[in-house]
């Protein structure tokens, strides 16, 4: 019963944050909203694996932590230079105008 | 069950229904605040407060064991990793320029300013040459 009641309010959390990640008019609103759902996955997953009396899955809930915090810089990164890593291949504008 | 029983029983419902509060009130204020910068707040209610409600609800009712372990070591990624994000979101934000709504006032660093200091500070990229 316990475990219902988080489980429903966080999904209740996961939806009004899907909202905002749709109709967000900046994408840095649509990250910020990103990362909060990031966050209610892993306790979603967590709260499920206890409700369901299988707490396994807080090794799921564990993963996904991390990738969540990766996931999160690579975006910004990414909207930053246009590029992850390697920036061989990319034409830079400025040098090019030179 | 004894009187210890029923004292962690009620602390667990009281931590997991304040830490379900709390995540509903960040995801309303995420969805209800006018700008970006006053979000900010509403999600570091849901990373910080209903984050460790919720957590220390499913510890107590874990008891002393091993997933009483992982989940210590998921609020510990959860609180280091959280607010690191939420900071890196925020600058981006600063570096492209948006400004908290209502503030008229001329900034004392305009945004050209932030983004040429943040484009000075050498890009890890290129700082090392491959030593091929």
């Amino acid at each position: 019963m316990m475990f219902a009641v988080a489980v429903l309010s966080l999904f209740i959390a996961m939806v009004l944050l899907l909202v905002r990640l749709i109709a967000g008019p900046t994408v840095y609103d649509r990250v910020l909203a990103v990362n909060a759902f990031g966050t209610c996955t892993v306790l979603f997953i967590g709260a499920t694996g206890f409700l369901f009396e299988r707490p396994e899955f807080l090794d799921i809930a564990l993963l996904y932590a991390l990738i969540n915090f990766v996931g999160t810089l690579a975006i910004l990164k990414f909207f930053r230079y246009r590029a992850l890593g390697d920036r061989s291949g990319i034409v830079d504008v400025d040098e090019e105008v030179r | 069950m004894g009187i210890f029983d029923t004292i962690i029983y009620v602390l667990s419902w009281v931590s997991i229904l304040s830490g379900s509060a709390f995540l509903i009130i960040g995801a309303a204020g995420i969805i209800r605040f006018p700008d970006f910068w006053s979000r900010l707040h509403a999600a570091s209610v849901i990373d910080s407060a209903g984050m460790a409600l919720l957590l220390l609800g499913m510890m107590l009712q874990a008891g002393l064991t091993l997933i009483t372990v992982k989940l210590f070591f998921i609020g510990l990624f959860l609180i280091i990793t959280g607010p690191t994000s939420t900071h890196a979101v925020a600058n981006a934000a600063l570096v492209s320029g948006s400004r908290p709504l209502g503030d008229d006032s001329s900034p004392t660093i305009t945004p050209e300013q932030v983004a040429e200091a943040v484009t000075q500070t050498p890009d890890p990229i290129e700082e090392e040459p491959s030593k091929l």
